[in-house]
């Protein structure tokens, strides 16, 4: 007894400074996912249109689909994954134990989180950004205009900071009104208890349709902070973290090659050497990342492209309908999605 | 004229009534309605001051929330369009369609659906389980409780997670969710609870000092922390100490967790029953040459238990309305399914919140009401066995 408690004390200590020197290095990822025949996905399961449950019991959202483009590649099968719902305070925690092997969770990719926490983000799959949402009535075009306007915001976020910033950047009077919930926030800003309410955009447009009369309120263009959204990985294994980035990349460039969900199949006889390259068809970059030949065939069969991701979570198929804006493909409509080549 | 009382008196006498006077009617002020009413609401001026302060805040609370509930709810629909206000219909109440959309994930969460009426088995097993054992006079309870104890659980492992070997296809905890979660961890806590209480309860008592300190130390050391920071610990920290494939599900260690922490509280309810029986009771049953255990099982627990029956439900009912902080360690409860649900912008309306705060209120206080009443109603008739000294 007194054995198993010093092991338990000792496991306790190794533990606890693995993860405050957070190198928890397993180099073997990929082989544990196949071992195991299941992908451990950590995600919110509480944001509309990154990570949620539908009435079925489905995870539906942009994280959530990225989870199953990544299974499709591995396994050919999107539903290998094993949604792992995290709270903002326990997902890193997840990640390092090996919970769970890659983080969907609407995850800001931070200087600090990419160093001293011992997380390696594969890529960008959403750029978000805090934004105003204002009433119609106002007749506001720009942020800049809210000058001494009261303003509801949740307490102790990293939005009451960037919006105290950004009102001393460009010298206006900020008048803030804050609350412990974001819900507490918004109903405020309903009442009319504040001008304006801020909050990350891709948040915005699902807020806005709580309110009362939603068709009264806009969202102002700005964007005041960066808030690039992906997956991340442990650090020390790079097999690992370049097939979650590249897995974002296969549907970044079946957007850019117009290669569907619909028509892959046909484009598997195309000519065109990039699609044979991204297809398989020519060459093997798949089975250099320790996957096959046809991983971004699988990814794009099951899951589908960028834009078909996008558009059916967030964008217009989506009861949120929000606009590509900066993740549009930087290649075609100038935004910031850009995948280097596959060759 | 065969009465005797009359027939004795001499005739003439006719001063003398043959008949009562009918009674009169009390006074109205005395008995009626009005009296009952002067009685209970109005008997003196603090008395009356109470009443119209009760009166106004009834009319403040009752008529805004029957408004919400039922007048100006929606009850049909197949999304948010339905719960929204429109110039024709300005106040929109509770929106019940929302409710019934999602009501299947609030039961079930994520379970695979051709699965479900494995979850549907369980709840049919554990009721009959719940109505045999709370059932005073069913026939076979000792089986019952073998069923109970036993039985149960071990079928409910092999339905609820599966058995590949029976067919039974093997679902993940991630996928468990909604109701059939709160049953799940409120049952393993009252089941677990009760036999570790008391025999941290007895422990506490006990006269070896090892076993003193060992339950000592246990019992105050979870009392001192709050069951969050149990749940906290059990899913953050217990997989940093141990390697992963060793690592025990999730489920498993928030069960374990809120299993030791009612246990805890369990043991000091039974223990204020212990405590509670007269010391010529442990005298006696010595005198009667019953050993520890007999004596403790056949003359002191069944005295101390009945005496802590209101603390024991007391106690069960807060373990339920606990087990929502499962959540902190991302198990969606009955109610994180209904917080959940409330996100879907497919539902997104100004009153979709309250009406699944509303929906899981109304749902909380059925449990733990019949709680209530099931345990007054098992109080009462120990004490009419106590009253006529059947014991």
């Amino acid at each position: 007894m007194k054995r198993a408690v010093t092991t338990f004390v000792l496991a306790a200590m190794v533990g606890l400074g693995a993860a405050v020197g957070a190198s928890v290095a397993s180099a073997q990822t990929l082989n544990t996912v196949k071992t195991r025949g299941i992908l451990n996905c950590g995600s919110n399961g509480t944001l509309a249109g990154f990570g949620l449950p539908d009435a079925q019991g489905n995870w539906t959202g942009l994280d959530a689909d990225f989870c199953r483009a990544l299974a499709a590649a591995i396994f050919d099968d999107p539903n290998k994954v094993k949604f792992v719902p995290l709270t903002a305070k326990d997902r890193f925690t997840a990640l390092q134990s090996g919970d769970v092997d890659v983080l969907s969770r609407n995850t800001t990719w931070t200087a600090s989180r990419d160093s001293s926490l011992g997380l390696n983000f594969g890529a960008v799959t959403y750029y978000d950004g805090q934004g105003f949402m204002v009433r119609k009535a106002l007749k506001l075009n720009s942020a800049l205009e809210l000058n001494d306007a009261a303003i509801c915001v949740q307490q102790g976020t990293t939005t009451e900071l960037n919006l105290a910033d950004y009102f001393r950047a460009n010298k206006m009077k900020l008048k803030t009104v804050t609350f412990a919930s974001a819900n507490e926030a918004l109903r405020a800003y309903d009442t009319g208890r504040c001008d304006a309410y801020t909050t990350d955009a891709s948040a915005l447009y699902a807020e806005r349709m709580r309110l009362a009369k939603s068709d009264d309120h806009i969202v102002l263009p700005e964007i005041i902070s960066k808030e690039p959204l992906g997956p991340a990985v442990r650090q020390g294994d790079d097999q690992w973290f370049d097939i979650v980035r590249w897995t974002h990349y296969a549907m970044l460039t079946a957007e850019e090659l117009s290669i569907t969900k619909a028509n892959v199949d046909e484009q598997l006889k195309s000519t065109f050497p990039d699609v044979k390259r991204l297809l398989g068809t020519e060459g093997n970059y798949g089975e250099q990342f320790g996957l096959t030949k046809d991983w971004a065939y699988r990814i794009i069969k099951h899951v589908g492209n960028y834009a078909e991701v996008f558009e059916k979570n967030v964008g217009q198929g989506s009861p949120m309908k929000i606009d590509r804006g900066a993740n549009a493909l930087w290649t075609t409509k100038g935004g910031l999605q850009y995948a280097p080549p596959i060759r | 004229m065969a009465d005797p009382a009359t027939a004795s008196l001499p005739v003439g006498a006719a001063y003398i009534r043959r008949e009562p006077v009918p009674a009169r009617p009390p006074p109205l002020l005395v008995s009626g309605p009005l009296a009952w009413l002067r009685r209970n609401f109005f008997a003196s001026v603090p008395d009356t001051l109470l009443t119209i302060l009760g009166a106004v805040i009834l009319y403040w609370i009752i008529p805004p929330i029957v408004d919400f509930l039922l007048l100006d709810a929606t009850w049909t629909g197949a999304d948010r369009e339905a719960c929204l206000a429109t110039p024709e219909r300005p106040e929109v109440g509770a929106c019940w369609p929302f409710v019934r959309d999602r009501f299947a994930y609030f039961i079930y969460g994520s379970y695979p659906i051709p699965e479900r009426w494995r979850v549907d088995a369980f709840f049919a097993l554990l009721a009959a389980g719940i109505f045999w054992m709370l059932w005073l006079d069913a026939p076979a309870r000792g089986l019952g409780a073998v069923y109970f104890f036993i039985v149960l659980p071990i079928v409910s492992v092999f339905l609820l997670s599966g058995a590949p070997s029976l067919g039974l296809a093997k679902v993940d905890t991630a996928l468990w969710g909604g109701l059939m979660v709160t049953v799940v961890v409120a049952t393993v806590g009252i089941v677990v609870s009760l036999p570790i209480g008391i025999a941290l309860a007895l422990g506490r008592r006990s006269k070896m000092p090892l076993v003193r300190l060992l339950c000592v130390i246990f019992i105050e050391f979870v009392r001192g922390v709050p069951l969050i920071t149990v749940l906290f610990m059990a899913s953050v920290m217990l997989p940093l100490f141990v390697p992963e494939t060793y690592s025990p599900d999730k489920l498993v260690r928030a069960l374990v967790g809120v299993a030791l922490f009612s246990s805890a509280y369990m043991a000091e309810v039974v223990r204020a029953g212990l405590q509670a029986i007269p010391r010529g009771q442990y005298e006696a049953a010595t005198a009667l040459a019953l050993g520890y255990w007999r004596g403790m099982g056949l003359v002191i627990l069944p005295q101390a238990l009945r005496i802590t029956i209101p603390n024991i439900v007391n106690s069960y009912i807060a373990l339920f309305k606990d087990t929502t902080l499962v959540f902190v360690v991302g198990i969606f409860d009955f109610l994180r399914a209904i917080e959940v649900a409330r996100i879907d912008p497919k539902w997104a309306t100004p009153v979709t919140s309250t009406t699944g705060y509303a929906f899981a209120a109304i749902f909380y206080f059925v449990v733990c009401y019949a709680m209530s009443r099931y345990a007054t109603g098992v109080e009462r008739r120990l004490a009419a066995g106590a009253r006529r000294g059947v014991v």
